[in-house]
Order: structure tokens, then sequence, then C-alpha cells
């Protein structure tokens, strides 16, 4: 009988790609578990949509482009740009915000570009930052933590609002929503208006930062954390992001405390754990080396501090990554670690 | 046993500040280690084959040449193909018998292809040659008892096959700091070192006597690893009674790597494009010096050596004392396993052991360790490869610190100057890059496939060259040819014209004249038939 011969080394470390991006999304638990939470049942709706809707456009892809269906749908990397997009989302918004995101982002941003692996930009930011461009209403239209409102809207209401545009009841949809924290703060200090009134006058804040936006931000952080535990991620990126946020913040907090934001309230506000330890982490659009990994992520914490500070959108997690995306092969190339035997 | 110490106990070198200081290698893996499984039984003696098959190239270099004849009997120990250049090792008749082919058959190769290899069939008796044994090797001066190293055929016997006398060789001038014995054994499944190191530890030490003496080095460091405790009390306190250093490293592979073990002793690392004789360090294997002890000691060349025979498809994995040319189903047999069942065999470790195409092939004097596989539960089964999704597992354990991803993208590309910048030739090849990957792309194949498509660039680029080269050096010697011929015709010509003028003969002189001619011209044509040739 003749011998199979295959190349060395004939064993392998019993890992996956799908048992990586499962892991991803068990991670994203405690974070999603609080944003439902303080938010309501739109946060599920959003994610069921959005993960639908990626699993399907990768389907319909993949048998496109002639490529085996089941062994890539199954990788889960779909799976998590879903989850991803879907958390990014307001949590009242019609059904096809999330649809039509999620289509984008993995028919344009992944596929298109030559599906897992291949794709140089975040597919889930790019679908991000189409629709805030796209739909600047429906995208800024956040709702205020549900335990700030005396109308507690239901699922059916959600349901309702989602798939018919209509809320029950005599309350419009404007008496629940309202800007993030972070974006209030931002508008708030334009009208000269210092931290601590804004603080001070505004419900939507809490002890540390936005009220239930705080919580969201410790259960990414703890999903984060055991995605360190469990080396899915490496700890320099979102170490390097969270640093230099902090940095940035801590400067301008001490120069002025009275019209810039506090460290603490920048770390736990908007998408900053999620982005730091979910979106800046995605392995395909990231830098590779250990040093260009420091690089990048402190990249995007100084570029995340700037657009949140002075641009004119409510968070810069997507564009601060995108942009630190298209410097990646350039941070790779200066960044190439010094190998065995060899001088510097 | 007699022992001297070379080099005296008291003055440290450089290399070697403290003792029991270690160091580790980046990178790495853990994978599961098997050992047990062959370590539960002492090492048994092989049963002795009814034919030997002794391929003619066990070693790196150019192949032996065979110096018996068809039908000659033939005595264990007996020389039977000499080395055929300076890297080149000879190769003994590993029991007595008859010589019964000179010719191609399968040898243990990654190619499965057949190579010139010596047959011999065994009288049963496994008489010796009169052996010869040093007694006091001390008098010997190191180029003698080199040259007894050789002619006994040792190469290094942990896998790579490297001729041992040259490596014990450091060149004049040059001080050898640090003799390191390599009994790492990093590799999941092989034991034989280990097994060695528990039953033959006297000879490890009779043997790196020897081999400090030929280099005069200064220390002697036993390394192995911590996975390997048994040994390490065994070999320990004789080590230590002869003023030699037992390191027991944390286990990791690939420790056993030459220039990861050299850092891991001393801390240093070895330059890309140096050797680690220039730092003062040499490296053996635990059974290259047990080999060399025997050859000085006994006088015996080597003929057999320790095999390590496990995997699913042997009911009794242990190490064998095997006679080089053993057809390797009769170990798998001796191991209560049935050949014609094995599906997968694996020479070396799973690492970066190589499968073979049949199990008839021979052990040769590299075969440290054989794989049995009757099932794929054991070895790495069929999954499919995904693309690379750049999430750096293989940056972080690459012993080397290169970027395994990246030359992976440069291989497929094939831009092979891209690759070199990224120093493909660093790569020694231990696949930890593939076993980490989630993706399960065959690393280490897209980068031996790189370096040999690089290798035959090069040579093609060198033939052209010296085509080149050859072209333009006839090209000037046919003209200087054209002009020495110019010069000596009018020199005859003007000779012969003083002559006429004295002798007036000119009839004669018309005559010499075409003579000459005619001479030049057969010249000239020889010159071209040699060109041609």
């Amino acid at each position: 009988m003749p011998l199979t011969t295959p190349t060395s080394p004939h064993v392998r470390m019993p890992d996956s790609v799908t048992a990586i991006m499962l892991r991803v999304v068990v991670a994203l638990i405690p974070g999603i578990v609080a944003y439902i939470w303080f938010f309501g049942w739109g946060v599920a709706i959003n994610l069921s949509l959005a993960v639908v809707t990626a699993l399907t456009s990768e389907a319909a892809m993949l048998a496109i482009r002639n490529r085996p269906v089941k062994p890539f749908l199954m990788d889960g990397s779909a799976l998590v740009t879903g989850f991803l997009l879907g958390l990014t989302l307001p949590p009242l918004t019609p059904w096809w915000i999330p649809v039509v995101g999620t289509a984008f982002a993995i028919i344009i941003a992944k596929q298109l570009f030559g599906g897992l692996g291949y794709n140089p930009f975040n597919p889930a930011m790019v679908g991000y930052a189409m629709l805030l461009i796209s739909f600047p209403r429906q995208m800024t239209m956040w709702m205020e933590p549900l335990a700030l409102n005396q109308y507690q809207p239901g699922f059916t209401d959600v349901w309702n609002y989602a798939f018919h545009g209509t809320f029950a009841g005599n309350t419009g949809i404007d008496a629940l929503t309202m800007a993030t924290p972070l974006d209030t703060l931002k508008t708030q200090l334009r009208l000269n208006h210092s931290v601590n009134e804004v603080m001070a006058s505004n419900p939507l804040f809490g002890s540390l930062g936005g009220k239930g936006w705080e919580w969201v931000n410790i259960g990414f952080l703890l999903g984060g954390l055991w995605l360190l535990y469990r080396k899915i991620i490496s700890w320099h990126i979102p170490t390097a992001m969270l640093a230099a946020m902090t940095v940035m913040a801590a400067v301008f907090y001490i120069a002025s405390p009275q019209t810039y934001g506090s460290p603490l309230f920048h770390l736990v506000s908007g998408a900053s754990m999620l982005g730091a330890f979910f979106i800046a982490t995605d392995p395909v659009t990231a830098s590779t080396t250990n040093r260009g990994r420091l690089l990048y992520g402190a990249g995007i914490g100084i570029l995340v501090y700037i657009i949140r500070t002075w641009g004119g959108y409510p968070d810069g997690v997507a564009f601060a990554v995108l942009l630190m995306n298209m410097v990646v092969p350039t941070i790779d190339y200066y960044t190439q670690p010094r190998v065995f035997g060899h001088k510097d | 046993m007699e022992v001297a110490v070379p080099g005296g106990g008291g003055n440290r070198g450089e290399l070697r500040v403290t003792e029991q200081q270690y160091w580790t290698f980046r990178g790495g893996i853990h994978p599961p280690q098997h050992k047990h499984e062959s370590t539960t039984r002492p090492v048994q003696t092989a049963l002795l084959p009814r034919r030997l098959i002794l391929p003619l190239q066990q070693h790196i270099g150019e192949p032996a040449k065979p110096v018996v004849e068809l039908g000659e009997h033939v005595l264990r120990g007996q020389l039977i193909a000499r080395a055929s250049d300076f890297v080149s090792a000879p190769i003994h008749a590993s029991s007595s018998g008859t010589v019964v082919d000179i010719g191609n058959h399968p040898i243990p190769h990654p190619s499965g292809l057949s190579a010139p290899s010596i047959v011999i069939e065994t009288d049963g008796q496994d008489r010796w040659i009169e052996r010869r044994p040093i007694t006091n090797y001390t008098e010997l001066n190191a180029s003698a008892l080199r040259n007894t190293i050789r002619e006994a055929g040792i190469v290094g016997l942990g896998g790579a096959g490297f001729p041992t006398f040259i490596k014990l060789n450091p060149g004049p001038d040059r001080i050898i700091d640090t003799l390191i014995l390599n009994g790492v054994e990093c590799e999941p499944y092989i034991t034989c070192d280990d097994m060695l190191l528990r039953e033959r530890p006297e000879e490890i030490i009779a043997g790196s006597f020897i081999m400090r003496h030929a280099l005069q080095a200064r220390h002697c460091v036993i390394a192995i690893e911590d996975n390997k405790p048994e040994a390490y009390e065994i070999i320990r306190p004789l080590a230590e009674a002869h003023g030699i250093e037992v390191a027991m490293v944390p286990t990791k592979y690939p420790q056993g790597s030459e220039k990861q073990l050299i850092q891991v002793i001393t801390g240093k690392e070895v330059p890309s494009n140096g050797l680690p004789v220039h730092m003062g360090v040499v490296v053996h294997n635990v059974a290259t010096a047990v080999a060399v002890y025997r050859a000085i000691q006994h006088g015996e060349p080597l003929t057999s050596r320790y095999v390590t025979v496990v995997g699913s498809g042997v009911s009794r994995p242990g190490n064998l004392d095997v006679h080089l040319g053993t057809p390797m189903q009769d170990l798998i047999s001796q191991c209560g396993g049935t050949p014609e069942s094995v599906q997968r065999l694996i020479m070396g470790g799973p690492m970066m052991g190589f499968a073979l195409h049949s199990t008839e092939v021979p052990v040769i004097k590299t075969t440290n360790c054989i794989i049995a596989a009757d099932r794929d539960d054991m070895l790495q089964t069929h999954q499919p490869v995904m693309p690379c999704i750049r999430c750096g597992a293989c940056v972080d354990v690459c012993p080397v610190n290169l970027l395994p991803q990246q030359l992976y993208w440069y291989s497929r590309a094939k831009d092979m100057d891209k690759i070199q910048e990224y120093n493909l030739f660093d790569c020694i090849e231990c696949g930890c890059c593939a076993y980490v990957c989630p993706s399960n792309i065959p690393l280490v194949q897209y980068y031996r496939f790189a370096k040999s498509e690089i290798w035959d660039r090069e040579r093609e680029r060198e033939k052209s060259n010296h085509a080149r080269d050859r072209f333009e050096f006839r090209k000037q010697r046919l003209e200087r040819e054209k002009t020495e011929k110019a010069a000596r015709h009018q020199q005859k010509k003007a000779q012969l014209k003083r002559g006429t003028q004295d002798e007036s003969g000119t009839d004669k002189n018309a005559e010499q004249e075409t003579t000459i001619d005619a001479t030049d011209r057969i010249r000239d044509k020889n010159a071209t038939t040699d060109d041609a040739r």
C-alpha cells in the first residue's frame, strides 16, 4: 500500500479560524448584555438583522465568486462583522439600516477585495462609515438609557419602530432619543458651558462617563481581557490605543479641566473599549509586527481623541481605524523585527 | 576508564561566566511530548536482518565510493566505501556477510528516489574485523585523532549528518571556549538520546573528553531539557565529578537547534552568516560523542545506533540498538507492528522529520526515530487550508524573529527579491509557524519552494556567467594566438630573407615558408578541436 507523504510539520495545534472567531463572539457577550440592559431590545434586533444579512451576503458572494460556500461561511468572520456592525448602530433604527450597512460591509469592503484575509479595510467600519455619511439622521438618533425615561419601550414597541416606523401610544420617537454623552459634551462645550456644568445639569452623565455607556464599556473591557487571556489578541494594540487616548485626554484635561473631558470619561464613553479590543484588533486589517501594532494602536487612540474633540462626528473610532488601515503596509515595512543573528 | 581533563579546570572563559546561568530564545512552541511511550523499557538490540542495505550517502557531502566487489565476504566494521571528498564519510559493513548487490535501492529521502547502495547478506555471525583501540588518545595530536574519527565514518547523529571530524577542527589560532553536548532532543516522540543518557552516561563523558582534546575546549556543557529528569539524575553526578556542567533547561521546541541552543547556554547569538566556531562554541550531539568514544577507545567504526520506534502502528514502542542498513519494516515488526498496515512512516520527529515512501528503506546514520502510524488520529489529519488572516501567531512563535506571513505572501507571489529582503535564508524550517497557523497553511513548504527556486536561479545565473566567461576567454585567446602567429610568421620570414640574401637559395626558402604556414594551420586546427571538446 502506498504511504501518504505530506510535508513537515506532521502535527498541528488544534486551532482554526472558526475557533478564533467564535471566541471573539463569546467575548462580546458581557458588553452586549449591558448594552441590551441599558438600551433595550433594539440592540438585539440590530444584531440579529446584521448577522443574518452578513451570513446571507457572504454566502451569496461566495457562490457568485465560485468559492466553496460552506468552509468560508463556517469560518465565522462574517458572523463577527455582523456582530461588530450591529453593535455600532443606534438602538432605535429602521430595519434597513443594519441590512444596508452589513451588506455593504460584506459585499463591497470584504468580498470584492477577495474575501477573508484580503480586505485592506475593516469591513464593519466601512459599513458604519457609509451609513453615517449617507444616513446621518438615522445614525445619530441615539436613545437615552432606559432608566432615564419614564416611558419604557417594550420589545413590540421597538419591533414596530424598526419594521413599520411607528411607535405605539402618543409618545413620539423624539421623546426617546437624544444625542450621546460624547456628542452632548461636545455641543455644550461649544456653547461655552464648562464640563462640570454640563455633567451636573444633564442626567445623561453618570459617575464615570455617560450613564449606561460606562457599563457597556466595562462589559467590552471584560470580554477584551478574556481575549487577551486566551491569547486570541495580543496586548499591543488595545494597550497602545487606550494609552494614547489617555495621554491625549490627560494633556488637555490638565491644561483646561473645564473645557475638556477627563481621561476616564473618554475611556468609558462611546466605542472606546469595543474599538480597542474588538475593532482595532481585527487581524486582517491591523499591523502584524509588534512594534507596528504599538504604532497602529497609538495612531488610532490619537485620532479617536482628535475626531471626538474637534471633529464633526459623535465618535471617532470608525474613521480612526479606517485611516490607520491605510498606513498599515507602511508601518509593517518600517517596523520589521531584527532577525536572529542580524545586527540592527 | 581513563580520562584526562584537557585545558585544566579552573580558568573561566569569556562565554561561560557563571555556571548554571542560562538564557532562552524567542518564540518556540510546546507541542505534546509523547516521550513516555518509548521510555518505559530499556533499549533492546534489534534483530540482525537477513539483508543490510547501506546507501553510499548517509551524510551531508559527497557520496562514498565502493571499495568492495560483488560476492566479497566482509566483516563487521570493514570499510566497504571510502570517503570521496573532504566533505564526505566512509561507510562500513554493519555486520558480517557477503556483498550481494551494489546498485540503486530506495533510501530514506523525502523524494522517495533510489540511490546507490551496497547490500550485504548477513551470515548471522556478526563477526568484527580486528579492532585496534587507541589506549591513550592524549598522546595523539588533534589531527591524528580527527583522522581516526573520520575513518570511523562518524557524522552528526542528531539528524543532520555533517561529518564530525570537520566540526572537531576549529582551525589554527582559534580558541574554543565551550563544547556543548546536545542532549536536548526537543522534538516530540524522539527518546534515543534520552535513553543513551540513561544507559551509557560514562561513554558520553568519555566521548566528550576525546572531543575536548581534539578541540582543546576549555569548558564542556551537556544540555538537556527538563522533560528528562531521569537522565539528568543519572548524568549529573558523573559529569560533575569530571568538571562537566549539566544544563537542564525548560522544555521548548526548537531548543535543540544549534544556534538556539548556543543562545540558551551562552546568551549570545551566532551571526546570520557566521558559524558557532567563530564564537568559540562547538555543538555535538551526545550520540556522536558516544560514537567517537567507541571509535577511539574500542576501535569500532560507526555500524549501529539507537533508534526510537514509536507510533500508533507499533504496539510495543521503544528504543532499539540497530545495525545500520536494517530495513525499517524489520524494526516495525520487532516492535509489534505490521509493516503492511502502516499508512504513514516518518523518519525523524513530527516537526522536522519527513514522510517516507516505503517501509523497506533502511536505517541510516541520521535515523534517530521512526514514527509509524496506522491511522490518521495520531498525526495531522487533513484539514482545509484557509486564507491567511494575518493573525500573527506565526510571528510570535518564530525562533528566528522572521515575519512568516510576509514570507508566505512573497513566496506565493514568487517575488524572490522581496522574500530575500525578508531574510528567507535565515529560516531554519523548524515548522513552528505552520504548527500554530489557524488557517492550516503549509508554510514551511512555501519556504522550501522559494529557497529551491532561488537556488535554481543562482545556478542558472552562474552557468550563464561561466559560459560568458569562457566565451570571452576563448575570444581573447584566439586573438592572442592570431597576433602571436603573425609575429612568428613575420620573424621567420625575416630570418629567411636574411638567409636568402646570404646563401641565395630562393627555392629552398619558399619551400620552408610553405612548411611553416602548414604547421601553423595544423596548430590552429588542433586548438579549435580542443575548444569543441
